[in-house]
């Protein structure tokens, strides 16, 4: 069978999967709808989580970025996997046992305020709808690439996916169909991981294969593409070429930027108990980590290939997947030196590069590189359009929630009947599929820019908020607030500045420190912690009734005691 | 709502006794949350950032990775699922000593 009869069928399969399940498991509640009835198993929800957090960035653009920085693309290992640490320790537990449906939900109660309240849905809806419009696209990339419809079209497609299972299972149908996208994709992601690490090492596991003998050369892989990079003018692979200060302060922002994203602290709201919560943060970086720990070999293997493939092959005789990409767009040669062969070079070579490669093409392309069977390649798109699809569902969930539940219940229509909060949670989430689609189709210049922004965002204005919320009872309203507020336009006006007002000035030498805007979410988070508590010392206490909720937080028992819905 | 935060407070007794148990249960979840935070930054802030260079000379036996690096784009990933899950040991051991553990019957 062809490579386009696979995708279609493995792509189709999948789909069918999921309505399924939506099906399946319709929300009845407003509580099934937000929370899916807080009757998930920590298992489920650690898998549920993994897919909701790996999103097409992660499955398809992080292999190649890693290709392409080497030692440097650790910050995005570290930087997306160390969050959940500080997520088990720091917030899971309290969070579930505060019992709230939203983030926004936890701010408003915890620091006695409607304006707090309301600068958390306006973070919410902000950071998750940079981040869908991502998601959406992603989706129409794999559907132009591998079943060669209109980019277009594949948003429309996506969009009535999502809007299905979204609508109609909320929280409870995005969870379950999670946990089977999750299964997808993994799969996906580890079959051509296993196949290449053979190929090129002869060690099935692909986490040890990176280290070991390339059968090709006899010496070790890493040592090989060392020597390859050296060879071709490239810095070598194994260290990096960012300043280690950078590199500290841009995986501090993505931990603690993953801590803090509202999509993925509310499915911690979905399990029975304080001590299912703690345990399901730890199935979930299970989950995260298999595919985590193998992004790095499959990295190397790809960059390993892709120099073997090219490097100095006459144009003439190229193979057949690189026609097919050129035609995307994402690959491109030019013959500047005229001599009908390919140039793969470094800048420290003397002669020019002639080979321009997207990141994103890594991971698709890797096993048509490689030469896999036809099944595997249509495995990888499938896999590709689970990630993409699982992550925006979990994003729209938020901002329907951020619209239905903190803006009417709890702020503007306190009298709303539970039918009326869950049509409109229903309406809402209708309405975010079509803002992602129009994002999708029509992205705004500066997209890739600004999904940097829904770190730093998060970094700088819930983190801190809801540690204090916990750790600290003299946290109050007035130091939250201004905490939030100058965190988040402290980075946003530093992210702003470099990469929307003087993109010419982006470079080491004009940033604070050496910081990148990447990595200012992590100043943000620390000029809000400072001033939060600085701005509480001078301010009154809260209220006695809010320093005895933080009292009762910081217990587990008692948690169970709100449930209806039994496993 | 049903289920506002207030309402669990029931399990929280005022008296002085419960009061002072439940902050020598909060002292000692600090205490391990110390402990654990401090091998999360010393793994991966320390030995796959700061330390990277001089760890990198050394080589992981057995394997072609530099040691640094391999603490970068591996062992730090690894040491953090560790960790969760002796947090999550240590927090169910302490919730039972305190008899603070939820009922079961969900």
């Amino acid at each position: 069978m062809s490579v386009q009869s696979w995708t279609f069928l493995l792509v189709a399969a999948s789909f069918t999967l999921y309505i399924g399940i939506a099906v399946w498991s319709r929300a009845t509640s407003t509580k099934d709808f937000y929370v899916a009835g807080t009757g998930v198993s920590p298992l489920a929800n650690g898998m549920a989580t993994a897919a909701d957090w790996m999103s097409a960035a992660s499955f398809i653009s992080m292999a190649g970025l890693i290709s392409f920085m080497g030692y440097d693309g650790a910050v995005y290992l570290m930087g997306w996997t160390g969050g959940y640490v500080l997520l088990a320790l720091l917030l899971a537990p309290y969070l579930r046992k505060f019992g709230a449906f939203t983030v926004p939900d936890f701010v408003g109660d915890r620091y006695y305020s409607q304006t707090a309240r309301i600068v958390a849905v306006v973070c919410a809806i902000f950071v998750s709808f940079t981040y869908v419009a991502g998601q959406m696209r992603g989706v129409g990339v794999v559907f132009s690439r591998f079943l060669e419809v209109d980019v277009n079209v594949g948003v429309y497609i996506g969009m009535a996916i999502v809007f299905f299972y979204a609508v109609l299972g909320g929280m409870k149908g995005i969870t379950y169909t999670q946990v089977a996208q999750y299964c997808v994709l993994i799969f996906a992601y580890l079959v051509p991981a296993i196949f290449l690490s053979l190929l090129i090492t002869g060690n099935p596991v692909p986490q040890l294969g990176f280290g070991d003998i390339d059968q090709a050369s006899g010496i070790s892989l890493l040592e090989r593409l060392n020597g390859l990079h050296q060879e071709l003018g490239f810095s070598e692979y194994t260290s990096g070429t960012k300043s280690s200060l950078d590199v500290f302060f841009i995986t501090a922002a993505l931990m603690v930027g993953t801590a803090g994203l509202p999509h993925v602290i509310i499915r911690f709201y979905t399990v029975p108990r304080v001590r299912d919560a703690r345990l399901s943060v730890g199935w979930a970086l299970i989950f995260i980590a298999l595919l985590y720990t193998t992004a790095p070999a499959v990295a190397v293997f790809a960059r390993t290939n892709l120099i073997n493939s090219v490097s100095e092959v006459p144009y003439a005789q190229v193979p057949e997947w690189f026609t097919t990409w050129e035609g995307t767009g994402l690959l491109s040669f030019e013959d500047l030196n005229g001599d009908g062969r390919i140039q793969f070079v470094g800048p420290d070579a003397p002669t020019a590069n002639e080979l321009t490669v997207d990141n994103d093409i890594m991971v698709l392309a890797n096993p048509e590189i490689a030469g896999l069977p036809n099944w595997v390649i249509g495995l990888v798109a499938a896999g590709g359009l689970a990630a993409a699809l699982s992550t925006a569902a979990g994003l729209l969930l938020v901002v329907s929630s951020a619209v239905s539940h903190d803006l009417l219940k709890r702020s503007f229509m306190p009298e709303i009947t539970e039918r009326g909060e869950l049509v409109a949670a229903r309406i809402s989430a209708g309405a975010a599929v079509l803002v992602a689609g129009y994002l999708g189709i029509n992205p705004p210049g500066f997209v890739a820019q600004v999904v940097a922004f829904a770190f730093g965002l998060a970094a700088a204005s819930f983190f801190p908020v809801i540690i204090l919320g916990i750790f600290s009872k003299r946290t109050t309203r007035e130091g939250a607030i201004l905490g939030m507020v100058s965190g988040i336009t402290l980075t946003a006006a530093y992210i702003a500045y470099f990469t929307l007002l003087h993109p010419e000035l982006n470079n080491a030498d004009n940033w604070w420190f050496g910081i990148s805007p990447q990595g200012i979410g992590t100043v943000g988070m620390l000029l809000n912690f400072a001033i939060t508590l600085t701005v509480s010392r001078f301010t009154p206490e809260p209220p006695p009734e809010v320093q005895q909720l933080v009292e009762m937080i910081r217990v587990p028992k008692g948690a169970g005691a709100v449930h209806e819905i039994s496993t | 709502m049903s289920e506002q935060p207030s309402q669990g407070s029931a399990d929280y007794g005022p008296d002085s006794s419960t009061r002072a148990r439940a902050t020598e249960y909060w002292r000692r979840n600090i205490r391990y949350v110390g402990m654990l935070l401090i091998v999360w930054f010393v793994v991966s802030y320390g030995f796959g950032i700061i330390a990277v260079e001089p760890l990198d000379t050394v080589t992981v036996p057995g394997t072609g990775f530099p040691l640094g690096f391999w603490f970068a784009q591996q062992g730090a990933i690894y040491v953090f699922v560790v960790l969760i899950f002796v947090y999550v040991f240590l927090m169910n051991r302490l919730d039972r000593e305190f008899d603070l553990r939820e009922e079961d019957d969900v």
